[in-house]
């Protein structure tokens, strides 16, 4: 946004008229629905023929047979559609102001929090694709990035505090091999310019953090002793990675080739990390029994691979030969195109290794849950569980089938018999055709580096 | 020696002999010969869906009905099967670029902005490991294009399989036109809107002096004269002064596609307008041109953001229903694989499956003038067609056979390779297991 205050003025006056639209649904918009006869798809639990689900105050509260609504809650005919939860992207940068601080190797003291953009129409894009929850990642610019927030897409929501999902895990992002050599190596002839100065960084940075602790730790050692001195100089960077170090901060590292991502899990088993989610990891399933042991987690395309050196040797079987090897593995998006249609992503796992209906489902449910630290919220269909739903016309892994309603909390944000067409919070007076001599479909929008 | 001694130690030295050729080599062999594909259910595009039997011969469809003799061909049984015409995508840069962040691995891109005369099928590496990647996925026939500039280069229609260009040339080419706009090129051109307008400007002046200058090159060259000397830039436009080669109008903004449209109507020429993004917007007036249309990809974003969400998945289908002929395209290299995908949400939202097939076979054949050779299951046309377990548009279906110009393909590629080597890696965890 480059003038704020025109913004607002913008902002106030157009949602004026979203918010018609929006307040038209008023009988959707309460947090409370009981959807009727749909084929329920609950990845944890099986599948459910017609069966009805109640959601109240925004939370999953009964899944069977001939529910009936309490007073005052609005129900949804779902007979012969299909329901599963709303879908959860483990990689976007959609709703972003901004992506890498590419400054410095290192820059985990910067949130993505702080760059939160509630106006991007993207967020309305991918609501329409029954994607709920997305997890808004920092760059690959840096071997080190910053702290990247889950948030749920709450379009229409005026404060980006609004999107941001309350108890998910801290996450940061790490960055092996080209990008990271590319920006600091290549573009400020600095380390890293290797996969060895890679490696350096991290090791180097973890070093000095628990040195500064050792600090820190001697200086109130001394102060009990009654000893005057001065307190070691704050460091942000530092606590955070001392968070990191400690386990309160997820890693989820962008990394392709299997020799860095094998690199990173024995540098975290040097420092007592016990958990890694690896981004694109395109070359994981070379290393799959090695992720296994470790326990680490894999998030990656479906089938993008030739768009630079590190992904040539890649396959789109790897999805499957990572979840055959007991990784727990999601299939992102890291695209504004992309996360339009994640559930054809995740399908594509069925045409490269025929993984099950339930496993494919998983894929973009459960598992980027489980990655991102909300699997007691969201990623299935379980009373006590938010009510994220996606309703489509028919099973979500066919091609046919196409996403109606999208439920966050247990609003609907996405009605697709209504859909008004414009669906922007802002105008900008600039703006026309945005696009699109766009050479290629998908990555037109590099955003992150990939 | 007798023939069962014969056999044995035949035997024996193919044992001994083939995992050496296994190693020795890339991909399997790929065989030519006659084969009966019996009872499957032929997807024929131009005569509905038959129950019958297929005969390849001789690299072409010789017959398709019931209870075939099949002679000397081996049969294959795909009893619940389907069969389809392989899959055409005529817009690609399959062949011109193996790794796309490494400029020396591409060819799609000559300096300058004048440049027809840079030929697609000198630079499409036959090779290249996306082709089987590919041709894996259904799609057997691309029209592989120069882009950038104004004027970069002759596009060519080819088979993905042969060992040379000439191998592969499936018989077309076509002179690309990237039309100027004054839009903004991508999220990150930073360029004002009076910069962006003086350079479009710039450009429509650069083709249109251009394409002056290549007219008069035309009309002495059309009176026998300056044989001798000869201008590449020029040379490349005369077939298509000559309606012998096609003008491939690359447009996409609704006000860039009507200034194509006015540009375009004092030539007569043989024009096909690609990409068409915004298509949608102006059907009227691209309807009454008559012009064919090449779109894609349909998995794009909407070209303005206070757009309908679905717009892109939507324009195939808008375009048709005003009587436009629509084939669809990727615009991909590696992953050329995902136009059924891109067909499949056509058909979803509004053009139907049946269209969307037509889009990605008979369609595009037509348009490119090679109806007479693929696009659908006809006798007499090559034998590029497909063995699926089910719908092709579904990901969940398995692509079984792959047949082009009657060489049965080995279902190999680098991701088939890969994970053959990597599912169940020995040793695993530990070296010792």
């Amino acid at each position: 946004m480059k003038n704020p205050t025109t913004a607002i003025l913008l902002t106030t006056l157009v949602s004026l008229m979203s918010f018609q639209f929006l307040t038209a649904q008023v009988d959707f918009r309460s947090g409370d629905v009981l959807i009727t006869g749909g084929n329920l798809l609950t990845v944890t639990n099986g599948d459910m023929e017609e069966t009805d689900l109640l959601i109240l105050d925004g939370k999953i509260a009964e899944i069977g047979t001939s529910l009936t609504a309490p007073d005052g809650v609005p129900t949804l005919d779902a007979t012969g559609k299909y329901i599963m939860p709303g879908i959860v992207d483990a990689h976007s940068h959609i709703g972003l102001d901004a992506v890498n601080e590419a400054t410095n190797p290192m820059t985990p003291e910067v949130a993505i929090a702080d760059v939160i953009n509630p106006f991007d129409i993207a967020l309305y894009h991918a609501l329409a694709g029954g994607v709920t929850v997305s997890h808004a990642m920092h760059g690959s610019a840096n071997v080190i990035g910053g702290q990247n927030q889950t948030i749920k897409h709450r379009y229409g929501a005026m404060l980006p505090s609004d999107l941001i999902m309350e108890d998910a895990r801290r996450t940061v992002k790490f960055a092996l091999g080209e990008n990271p050599i590319r920006v600091h190596g290549e573009g400020y002839n600095t380390v890293p310019n290797t996969r060895m100065g890679v490696e350096t960084v991290i090791r180097q940075g973890f070093d000095n953090a628990l040195a500064y602790r050792e600090a820190w730790k001697e200086f109130y050692r001394k102060k009990e002793e009654g000893i005057v001195a001065a307190p070691p100089r704050y460091n942000q960077r530092k606590e955070v990675l001392l968070e990191i170090l400690d386990g309160d901060i997820l890693i989820h590292c962008h990394s392709y080739r299997a020799d860095e991502i094998y690199m990173l899990m024995n540098v975290c088993r040097d420092y007592g990390i016990e958990e890694i989610i690896f981004q694109h990891v395109n070359e994981g399933f070379k290393v799959a029994p090695e992720l296994a042991e470790f326990g680490a987690m894999a998030s990656v395309f479906s089938d993008w691979w030739a768009f630079k050196f590190e992904v040539y040797y890649s396959t789109a079987y790897n999805t499957t030969i990572l979840a055959q090897n007991d990784v727990i593995t999601s299939v992102n998006s890291d695209s504004r195109a992309l996360i339009r249609h994640l559930y054809l992503e995740a399908a594509k796992a069925q045409r490269y290794g025929q993984l099950s209906d339930n496993q494919t489902l998983e894929l973009i449910t459960i598992n980027p849950a489980i990655q991102l630290g909300i699997d007691d919220r969201v990623g299935s269909l379980e009373t006590g569980k938010d009510g994220d739903v996606v309703i489509f016309s028919g099973h979500p892994l066919s091609i046919y089938s196409i996403p109606e309603y999208t439920f966050v909390d247990g609003i609907m944000y996405f009605n697709r018999s209504e859909d008004p067409s414009d669906m922007r919070l802002v105008t900008d007076p600039e703006e026309e055709f945005e696009s699109y001599m766009k050479l290629k479909s998908g990555r037109g929008d590099h955003d992150c580096l990939h | 020696m007798n023939s069962f001694l014969y056999k044995i130690t035949i035997g024996l030295f193919t044992c001994l002999a083939l995992p050496f050729a296994v190693q020795a080599q890339l991909f399997g062999e790929p065989v030519k010969g006659d084969f009966l594909i019996q009872s499957a259910e032929l997807y024929t595009v131009t005569n509905g869906i038959l129950e019958a039997d297929l005969l390849i011969r001789d690299g072409k469809i010789a017959a398709i009905g019931e209870d075939i003799d099949p002679g000397d061909a081996e049969v294959i049984n795909a009893a619940g099967k389907r069969v389809y015409p392989g899959f055409i995508d005529a817009g690609t840069r399959l062949g011109l670029s193996e790794i796309s962040s490494v400029s020396m691995t591409t060819d799609f891109n000559e300096q300058g902005n004048l440049t027809p005369y840079a030929q697609a099928l000198t630079a499409i590496n036959p090779n290249s490991i996306p082709i089987p990647v590919t041709r894996l996925g259904g799609v057997t026939t691309v029209l592989s294009a120069p882009s950038g500039g104004i004027l970069p280069g002759t596009a060519a229609a080819i088979h993905l399989f042969g060992y040379t260009p000439d191998q592969m040339y499936a018989g077309k080419k076509a002179v690309i036109l990237v039309f100027p706009t004054s839009a903004r090129t991508s999220r990150w051109d930073r360029r004002s809107a009076e910069r962006r307008q003086e350079d479009y400007e710039n450009r429509m002046k650069k083709l249109n002096d251009f394409w002056e200058e290549a007219e008069r090159y035309y009309e002495i060259r059309e009176k026998g004269q300056n044989e001798h000397k000869k201008l590449a830039s020029y040379e490349a436009l005369l077939p298509v002064f000559r309606g012998e080669k096609q003008l491939f109008v690359e447009v996409n903004r609704a006000a860039d596609i009507l200034k194509a449209l006015e540009w375009l109507e004092k030539k007569e020429l043989d024009v096909v307008l690609t990409g068409v993004a915004e298509g949608w917007r102006v059907t009227d007036e691209i309807g009454e041109t008559g012009y064919p249309v090449i779109a894609g990809p349909v998995l794009q974003t909407p070209s303005r953001s206070y757009d309908r969400y679905d717009r892109p998945y939507a324009n195939p289908s808008a375009m048709h229903e005003a009587g436009i002929q629509v084939a669809i395209r990727t615009n991909e290299m590696e992953n050329v694989r995902n136009l059924p995908f891109n067909a499949g949400f056509a058909a979803s939202y509004g053009l139907g499956v049946e269209r969307a097939l037509e889009a990605i076979t008979i369609v595009p054949a037509q348009i490119l003038g090679l109806d007479d050779q693929i696009g659908s299951l006809e006798v007499g046309k090559l034998a590029n067609l497909f063995i699926a377990d089910g719908d092709p548009f579904e990901p969940r279906t398995q692509i079984e056979r792959v047949f082009i110009r009657g060489w049965d393909i080995p279902m190999e590629s680098r991701h088939t390779q890969l994970y053959d080597q990597f599912i169940d890696r020995v040793p695993g965890a530990q070296l010792e297991d």
